[in-house]
């Protein structure tokens, strides 16, 4: 059976991502690459395997979420509550972390799915409102909780530390707004990039089987898809799920790289939700690989504008909003069609096939 | 009698909610377009205000005037710039634009105005009113607040019912290609929107700060999300519903901060918008969307 | 033995008697045309019929079961396949997966045995792909199999949601305006396609149409609805003759 289109872009995705990873690798040993980009690596990730899930709901699903970055902190806290109580049970540092990333995939998932019931009648705007409403209730409700361990087991508490009444052997795991401190720096760049890898695959796989082919009937039309007998609940439930599942593995990824983990509105607030949203779209909403071209440039980009100093921002909003009307304003996509290098360059691109 | 107070300060504070919201709900209903950027117009006003009141030391009543006229100037411009030219884009495109617009305003604010929080001086030189013999204080931003919060939006209803203006945002908004046809001039009409969304968001600005007066670059952002909250809540679209979800939203926000929790204030007014949508998906007075087969 | 039976159905939206006490008959592998003027309640039925509209009143069986309040969904499942008058396919998919999602329910594997790519994936998709380019065959789109849906011509898209209908492997197959933005000799080749898909899937059609060429050409009965009623029952040549009929489309 010839390779069909789909499956040869998707690989070639996944051996650019192989390349830029043996890169990285000769440049950290020919010690040529900078401090400031070595710290970048995971959350390069991160954010990626962000972007890529939060595709599937704006993307594949058609659904406006405006609270990804909660399943992301879902996973956070939850793998590194785990990693934390479990860095003396469990020694072996792969059978953690790999428990940790299940962890955190799995409550992520589960929050994703109790959130896909809840929007399951909300269209377009009202649900955008309800998932950034959920994602504002998450970052808030970690911030008021306290949870510790001690040889009876778990201890809630909505006050503060004290009040967990721990036994002298007790840990107070969760601080409230100080977060979890100590959490293993299990991610490396090599389980970050294999786990983007993994997330795509995931993606993709889905989109091309018999699911995927369900969730992008509902995104196209809602009642054909009804007509041909399409569980539209089950399929959004799916999506929604497994899009935050994927987002709960981008939050282990950041809280095992970090020393201390909290939940402020700059980590886990609207304003990433809205971040990660805007990578998504300006990648190419249902376009896996653009997002991932779109998360590494827009992440570095803040960074590599730092001589800028005071600047860097405002340039930054300038360039996001030039880039959307560019893309999208009737005049320039003329514009660009007019002066496409298709047009100059005729030599270099093979002739499209006609229409019929 | 604390609940008494609480339940002023709620309702002084849902009246703030209320007019950020009429603006939000006016551009919504009239552009189909989640403006992200207009908290940070109250941001913007909030600072245009208190430069000229503190810094030049012109009298409040000119300052407020001034950052009506500024705010308004601001809204048309941005929507001119930035949003004219995606009206036949996807919405999301136009709400990636608003959020660039967003990020444009609050570094632009950090550049002239700085980093540090300033402390703004209240427009309102009312002296609170002292009821019960002492026992309850109303303070004069609320004396202010709620009177004017019911003159804009029965000003704003009337406005759109009556004036051949208003009625073209009416069409506008059920059906922007009809309302071509029958010669409403588009554009226009957004534009209108805009400034009047704009303007109103100064006068909140002027209330909000007044009551609550750490002003700084990300200021508007809280606010602004809470009154679109507060206008989906009373239905998206609806004036007396943006009044009624904004009005509401305060007296949970501020009841909550008073007998719950302080800090979870904010998770609880998300959580009743979640539980009002769960059971009507279009908000309080929202209309019922039927899909044509 | 009938296929679908409708006993007295009726709705309203608001004050208007949309459709009221409609009783049809439709006998197994019958082509049964419905007609009328515009806004007499067709879309109306079949919508009912398809429940995307719960009837007030009435029974509805299909097959001999009764199907009255069900979903959508089930009611594909029993066996209702439909098109729409306004084309409502899957736009941004390829014309090969647009009639893969009307196999959804005929071809099963979980959704993890698509992502861990396991050997049921690949299985159940060399059927699915093997069935649906048999059903793209007799509409002639099989050449197309990989075009977005959305670049299909007019007709072929009218062409496809029969296709992605008859995908669900229905007992009765509704088609809403077939014809609608044909031309003479696209129609004449859809008269015959209709023919040939009742014979080959085995299925009872009941078709919505104005072209009066089509229905008295391929339709062994007519249903003729004006205002939400019946106005005449029967074969094509006594119902097209009927003075009520003619009255009703053409006016006094």
């Amino acid at each position: 059976m010839a390779i069909k289109k789909t499956t040869k872009s998707n690989l070639i995705t996944i051996a650019i991502l192989i390349i830029i990873y043996i890169v990285c690798q000769i440049l950290i040993a020919t010690g040529s690459m900078s401090n400031l980009m070595k710290g970048l690596l995971v959350p390069l990730c991160y954010y990626s395997i962000m972007a890529v899930s939060l595709n599937l709901t704006v993307g594949i699903l058609g659904e406006l979420s405006l609270g990804h970055a909660g399943f992301m902190c879902i996973g956070a806290f939850a793998s590194s509550f785990f990693s934390k109580t479990m860095v003396d049970v469990i020694g072996n540092t792969f059978i953690r972390f790999t428990l940790a990333i299940i962890i955190g995939a799995l409550s992520a998932a589960l929050f994703g799915m109790i959130i896909g019931v809840a929007v399951l009648r909300l269209r377009g705007d009202y649900l955008a409102i309800v998932t950034l409403a959920f994602g504002e209730i998450i970052k808030n409700v970690i911030n008021v909780l306290y949870i510790g361990i001690d040889r009876n087991g778990l201890h809630f508490s909505m006050q503060d530390s004290m009040s967990l009444n721990l036994l002298e052997d007790g840990e107070a795991i969760l601080n409230g707004p100080r977060g979890i401190t100590g959490t293993p720096k299990n991610a490396t760049f090599t389980i970050a990039i294999i786990l983007l890898i993994l997330t795509y695959v995931i993606i993709t796989n889905l989109v091309n089987s018999r699911s995927g082919r369900a969730i992008m009937a509902i995104r196209d039309n809602r009642i054909a898809a009804e007509t041909m007998g399409i569980p539209i609940t089950r399929f959004k439930i799916l999506a929604f799920s497994i899009s935050a599942g994927l987002a709960g593995v981008a939050g282990v990824l950041y809280s095992h790289n970090i020393s201390t983990l909290t939940a402020t509105p700059k980590n886990f607030g609207y304003n990433m939700s809205i971040m990660i949203l805007v990578f998504v779209v300006l990648g190419g909403i249902g376009n896996l690989r653009g997002s991932i071209i779109a998360a590494v440039i827009l992440t570095l980009l803040p960074e590599y504008l730092r001589f800028m100093q005071d600047y860097r921002m405002l340039i930054y909003a300038v360039v996001l909003i030039a880039l959307m009307i560019f893309n999208w304003n009737p005049t320039c996509i003329q514009w660009r069609e007019n002066h496409s290098l298709k047009n100059y360059l005729p030599m270099f691109f093979k002739k499209e096939k006609e229409g019929l | 009698m604390s609940f008494l107070s609480y339940l002023i300060r709620g309702i002084s504070l849902g009246s703030v909610y209320s007019i950020i919201a009429l603006g939000y709900t006016m551009v919504y209903g009239i552009a189909k377009m989640l403006n992200f950027a207009h908290g940070d117009i109250i941001m913007i006003g909030g600072y245009v205000i208190f430069t000229i009141m503190s810094t030049i030391g012109l009298p409040p009543f000119v300052a407020v005037l001034v950052g009506i006229v500024l705010c308004t100037l601001l809204g048309v411009t941005i929507e001119r710039i930035a949003y004219k030219p995606l009206r036949s884009a996807s919405s999301l495109a136009v709400l990636i634009t608003a959020i660039g617009v967003s990020y444009f305003l609050q570094n632009f604010a950090l550049l002239i105005f700085g980093a540090d929080a300033k402390s703004f001086t209240s427009v309102i030189k009312l002296s609170p009113l002292e009821l019960a013999g002492g026992k309850l204080t109303i303070s004069g931003e609320t004396l202010v607040t709620i009177p004017l919060c019911i003159i804009i939006m029965v000003f704003l209803s009337v406005f759109v019912k009556k004036t051949k203006v208003g009625r073209g945002m009416i069409a506008v908004s059920e059906n922007k290609e009809a309302a071509i046809l029958m010669g409403v001039n588009v554009n226009r009409t957004i534009a209108i929107t805009f400034a009047i969304g704009s303007a109103l968001a100064a006068v909140a600005s002027a209330l909000m700060f007044s009551a609550y007066p750490a002003l700084s670059t990300t200021s508007g952002a809280m606010p602004g999300i809470k009154a679109f909250v507060a206008a989906v809540f009373g239905g998206i679209g609806s004036i007396p519903g943006a009044m009624i979800g904004g009005i509401l939203l305060g007296i949970i926000e501020i009841l909550s901060r008073a007998y719950i929790s302080s800090q979870l204030a904010d998770a609880i007014v998300f959580l009743v918008l979640i539980l009002v949508l769960l059971v009507k998906p279009t908000g309080i007075l929202g209309k019922k969307i039927q899909e044509k087969v | 033995m009938s296929m679908l039976s409708v006993k007295n159905l009726g709705i309203s939206f608001g004050g208007l008697r949309a459709v009221d006490s409609v009783s049809i008959n439709i006998e197994k592998g019958e082509l049964y045309g419905l007609i009328g003027p515009n806004g007499a309640g067709k879309t109306t039925i079949f919508n009912l019929l398809t429940g995307v509209y719960k009837p007030d009143t009435g029974i509805i069986e299909l097959d001999g079961k009764n199907i009255t309040g069900k979903s959508t969904m089930d009611i594909n499942n029993e066996g209702i396949a439909r098109t729409f008058q306004n084309i409502r396919l899957f736009k941004n998919m390829s014309v090969l997966d647009n009639v893969k999602v009307g196999l959804h329910n005929q071809y099963k594997y979980p959704t993890f045995a698509g992502i861990l790519r396991l050997p049921s994936y690949f299985k159940t998709e060399k059927a699915m792909n093997e069935k649906a380019i048999e059903i793209l065959k007799v509409f002639d789109l099989d050449e197309e199999k990989d075009i977005m849906a959305a670049n299909l011509p007019y007709g072929k898209q009218r062409k496809l949601e029969i296709a992605r209908a008859l995908g669900t492997n229905p007992k009765l197959l509704l088609l809403d305006e077939p014809a609608a933005g044909m031309n003479p000799k696209e129609t004449d080749e859809l008269m015959d396609t209709i023919r040939l898909i009742r014979n080959k899937f085995n299925v009872t059609i009941l078709l919505i149409e104005h072209d009066m060429k089509l229905v008295s050409g391929i339709c062994e009965k007519i249903f003729v609805l004006n205002f939400g009623t019946k106005l005449a029952n029967g074969e094509p040549k006594e119902v097209l003759n009927n003075p009520e009929v003619i009255k009703a489309y053409l006016g006094e």
